[in-house]
């Protein structure tokens, strides 16, 4: 109790935090007074020790980590708990979302999704509202987000269709370059059209979004109805995610003793089992315990519904996992950089996909009564582990290595993966180059990636996205407006992020 | 000139390869290096590989650069070859484009030529039907002028842009802008009313010169400004020329 006391009042007397963000932390202090759900002694020590991780989700999960409300079946159905009928037209569409928002919870206590953006207003686009009027209302509705939802895990979709949302979307996000909402384009290599993708690719250049999203293979692993979300995170409208737990591979490589082949069939079913064990109480503690889908307002409006729902299970540091057995081997190829190790990388993925499979899971039929497998991007308090799949920051090899890389790893994060791809400056001239990529890594069964610009204002940490500007003035100053630039400025001192190699994909001129 | 391999060989005597390149054309492209060029230009970026014979370059057979360019051609827009300059090697350039145009795996990739425009007729004749775009340098529309920036005279450099407009292969023409050069006003408005009269919507890239990579000279060789260089701009538009500045 002491203990809570001394860290309550340094809360509430932290002169850098605003008033909102001491209220959510306070609340999130005391739901570690309540008990842990129940897990066994192993599961417990592998949790202390850092081995498996809740992501601070805290001890009695009160609402599922990541909801994504069926906005489409929102705005034709009105809400009877906030009392909104169907909206009529594009301004009472707006301020129905607005409201909507400002009610829907998840881990971080803003939404994480705020629906595809394109198929919710495409049908108040009527043809008496001119581009100017659009560009003019969005913007509005855009200031708006960043202000009052201000947590760049505040996310949108669009695509895989053109539409006059998406171009105007890409119109205010160039002109305001604010850090929220991240946003997600759906590309269908048959039904999205180049200019289009080249219109995405453009506002990549002057605000690091969108994220580009296969659409043909997340449609195959989830149905039409489904979004990226949060820090990228695939899953169903109407459903979501109940819990993200996540294994460190790094640290199970140091736990083994033995060869690869034994790590693959003792070790690390072990800690997959251990990961497995923490996501199964967490869900019934949220289900069974809080029983979030019985009392909240969404579900008893249709608009989730639980048996969208799954658990996503994320695993990091692939990369040192597997430099780690390559030198049990007595080899010192390194990941990224070495087929041998790549291979490797390949063999440890499949395993856990097969056993993340072979593990049933309540309350999941979302995903096929299994967890979600997930490339976790990383958290602010790790160190000296790289996020999920990924590439070492600073040891990424040339970008065709890279790509070819990460490409085999995608098929098994139904979840989303987020490789993250550096550009040289010199692509902004010529963005067709990067079209080109795209399309190239879609051919080549990649999910889900993103670039990051050299020279770009915006910088994506481990998933999400920040202004330097915004991290000098933390380093500054010690506060900030938006909650996840605070979380950047860990991971920043971290690992040096903003430092990621560049990928030429040119020479100077 | 004395070129390791005759000029109508299939093999290449090649500088360098880069295997992502988005300043080489349309796209992300693969582009090859020719070792040796007929011209000596003053502001040449890449000196080393003017000499036909220099210690860096390499001999390489097409059949070596196919398997390069499968592994990265679903990332690709296409291929481009530079130099150099490419057009020294035409054997080289029709054995690769051919190749490519015939393997079902690659022939969806363009094939660019990235050139200084002095060949002859008949070699883009002949180069024709496995050319996709050509990228000719103008470095001076003055004939004195060009002469005393390269070392030749531009008569054949003005007639490969008139002879790939005409055949549809011309995808841009880029002006190097030197100052106190080439950028005389007149003499760059000149410059777009001839390149707008050819073809009034050409792709025409101005480049501001950069000191990185040149050769010492006498008197030094100045890098324009932003403002000098969006002066030029403005002097070379004419009509709907396509101008980007770089």
């Amino acid at each position: 109790m002491h203990e809570f006391q001394v860290m309550a009042r340094s809360l509430v007397q932290d002169g850098t935090l605003a008033y909102d963000q001491k209220l959510r932390r306070l609340a999130a202090l005391a739901t570690e007074l309540l008990e842990y759900p129940a897990v066994s002694p192993e599961c417990r020590d592998a949790l202390d020790k850092r081995i498996i991780c809740d992501m601070f989700e805290g001890n009695a999960p009160f609402a599922a980590r990541y909801i994504l409300p069926d906005y489409e079946r929102a705005i034709r159905q009105g809400l009877r708990y906030l009392e909104m009928p169907p909206p009529q037209n594009l301004d009472d569409a707006l301020s129905f979302l607005q409201i909507m928002y400002a009610n829907v919870p998840s881990v971080t206590t803003y939404p994480v999704y705020l629906g595809d953006l394109d198929k919710v207003l495409e049908p108040f686009v009527t043809d008496d509202i001119d581009d100017e009027r659009l560009d003019a209302t969005l913007r509005r509705f855009w200031i708006a987000i960043d202000r009052m939802l201000p947590d760049a895990f505040v996310h949108l979709d669009l695509g895989p269709h053109d539409s006059r949302i998406a171009r105007s979307v890409f119109r205010v996000e160039r002109s305001l370059r604010q850090s929220v909402p991240n946003i997600s384009l759906k590309v269908d290599p048959v039904v999205t059209p180049d200019d289009l993708v080249e219109d995405a690719v453009r506002t990549v250049f002057e605000t690091g979004k969108p994220h580009f999203v296969n659409h043909p293979m997340m449609a195959a692993d989830h149905g039409e109805h489904y979004a990226a979300v949060s820090c990228y995170n695939a899953l169903k409208i109407g459903g979501g995610a109940h819990t993200l737990v996540r294994l460190n591979l790094k640290e199970v490589a140091l736990c083994h003793d033995g060869t690869v082949d034994q790590f693959l069939t003792t070790t690390l079913p072990h800690f997959v089992e251990l990961t497995a064990e923490l996501a199964e109480a967490r869900i019934r503690s949220l289900v069974e315990e809080q029983r979030f889908f019985e009392t909240h307002w969404l579900a008893l409006e249709g608009l989730i519904d639980i048996h969208a729902f799954a658990a996503m299970f994320g695993i990091f540091g692939l990369a040192e996992c597997v430099n780690t057995l390559m030198a049990y081997e007595g080899l010192d190829g390194r990941y990224g950089h070495d087929d041998t190790a790549n291979a490797l990388a390949v063999r440890v993925v499949q395993r856990v996909a097969q056993l993340v499979d072979d593990r049933p899971m309540p309350y999941s039929e979302g995903g096929d009564g299994r967890c979600y497998l997930h490339s976790q991007s990383g958290i602010d308090s790790d160190h000296e582990v790289t996020a999920g799949t990924r590439i070492p920051v600073g040891e990424e090899p040339d970008l065709l290595q890279h790509l070819l890389t990460c490409a085999p790893h995608h098929q098994y994060f139904t979840a989303g993966i987020s490789d993250i791809f550096h550009m040289d400056d010199t692509a902004v001239r010529n963005p067709q180059a990067v079209v080109d990529i795209i399309r190239g890594a879609f051919r080549q069964g990649m999910r889900d990636f993103t670039f990051n610009l050299n020279s770009n204002e915006f910088v994506r940490i481990t998933g999400y996205l920040v202004r330097k500007s915004d991290l000098a003035a933390i380093a500054a100053s010690g506060s900030a407006r938006h909650g996840s630039d605070r979380l950047a400025a860990g991971s920043e001192n971290s690992f040096h992020l903003t430092q990621r190699s560049v990928k030429r994909i040119g020479r100077g001129e | 000139m004395s070129l390791d391999c005759p000029i109508g060989s299939s093999d290449g005597v090649v500088a360098e390869t880069i295997t992502f390149s988005n300043v080489d054309g349309p796209g992300n492209r693969f582009v090859v290096f020719l070792q040796g060029c007929n011209f000596d230009c003053i502001a040449c970026h890449n000196p080393q590989t003017i000499p036909v014979a220099s210690g860096a370059h390499f001999r390489a057979q097409v059949d070596d650069l196919l398997p390069r360019i499968r592994k990265a051609e679903p990332f690709l827009g296409g291929i481009t070859v530079s130099g150099g300059e490419a057009t020294m090697q035409p054997g080289f350039l029709m054995e690769l484009f051919s190749r490519v145009k015939a393997d079902p795996e690659l022939q969806r990739l363009t094939c660019f030529i990235d050139s200084n425009g002095s060949c002859t007729e008949e070699t883009w004749q002949h180069l024709a039907p496995v050319l996709d775009g050509a990228m000719i340098d103008l470095k001076c529309l003055d004939p004195e002028i060009h002469h005393r920036m390269t070392g030749h005279t531009n008569a054949s450099v003005l007639e490969s842009i008139e002879l790939l407009a005409y055949m549809r292969k011309l995808y841009e023409v880029r002006l190097l802008i030197l100052p106190g050069v080439n950028d005389d006003p007149a003499l760059l408005r000149r410059t777009g009313e001839w390149l707008a009269r050819i073809d009034p919507a050409m792709r025409v890239k101005i480049i501001g010169f950069r000191r990185h990579g040149v050769r010492h000279h006498e008197p030094p060789l100045m890098e324009p400004t932003p403002q000098e260089l969006a002066a030029a701009a403005e002097n070379v538009q004419v009509a709907e020329l396509n101008i980007c500045v770089i």
